[in-house]
């Protein structure tokens, strides 16, 4: 089970811009690469990341292996209501991993 | 690559600041696979299609000197009110120099608040990254920020 770090406030005023990391462990590799024996490492990504919040999606990413070792994002939604904003990664071979975090709206 | 693989691209290197044979380079870049300006264009149109590019409300924020090309801290931002009827759709990252020239695509919506992403990259050697952002307008903009990079990613484990 990889690692995963969330960053966002646990209250927020109605309408404010709040901030949000995510952060997963994963070595995200990039299939260009060659191991001590002189063979291709195989490909290893995460493809796609996406949160929902009050049931919208609020923010996606396609990632590619461009993207460094532990993908951290660092992105903005504005404070609508109370709920759970929902954090969920799919890796290239349709492994997924999710985290939610409880937002109260005052 | 391995380190025994990094020795002959350096000495290729550094053979064409002498001659200037480009087809040295060439021949030693690993897997032939590094895309160029042209790649990058590419990757724009492929993304989001044929519309005119504009210069301006993008900006990106890069180190102006990165030590470890395997993992860079990026900012993209896009000037725009963020509201239900106009703001940023799509953003973009992309390189000219890295072996697949698109790092990454964002959706964003009105709820985003702040068309603005940091992630960390890769970057397979000195480049100019290029952002583009994607209105609600349909009307496309870009902008760039380039990095010195002294140990590209790819030559090291």
């Amino acid at each position: 089970m990889a690692t995963i770090r969330i960053a966002a406030p646990d209250t927020a005023s109605r309408g404010e811009i709040i901030e949000l990391k995510a952060l997963i462990q994963h070595p995200m590799e990039t299939g260009y690469r060659s191991g001590p024996d002189g063979k291709a490492i195989e490909q290893d990504i995460i493809k796609s990341f996406e949160v929902t919040y009050d049931g919208e999606t609020v923010f996606e990413a396609e990632l590619k292996p461009g993207i460094a070792a532990n993908p951290i994002l660092t992105f903005y939604t504005r404070a609508t209501a109370s709920g759970p904003i929902a954090f969920t990664w799919t890796g290239q071979n349709g492994e997924t991993w999710s985290e939610t975090h409880e937002l109260t709206v005052e | 690559m391995t380190a025994t693989g990094k020795t002959p691209l350096i000495i290729a290197r550094r053979a064409f600041l002498l001659t200037g044979a480009a087809g040295l380079v060439a021949a030693s870049l690993p897997l032939g696979a590094v895309a160029d300006a042209a790649d990058a264009d590419a990757a724009i149109r492929e993304i989001f299609g044929d519309k005119p590019l504009n210069e301006g409300r993008v900006t990106v924020d890069l180190p102006p000197i990165a030590e470890n090309g395997n993992s860079v801290a990026i900012t993209i931002s896009a000037e725009s009110p963020m509201t239900r009827k106009n703001h940023v759709t799509r953003m973009a990252i992309i390189s000219p120099r890295n072996p697949v020239a698109e790092v990454a695509l964002f959706k964003l919506g009105a709820r985003a608040g702040k068309a603005e992403v940091s992630t960390r990259i890769r970057m397979a050697g000195t480049q100019r990254i290029r952002a583009v952002a994607e209105m609600s307008d349909g009307t496309l903009w870009h902008g760039s920020a380039s990095t010195v990079v002294t140990l590209a990613a790819c030559l090291i484990g």
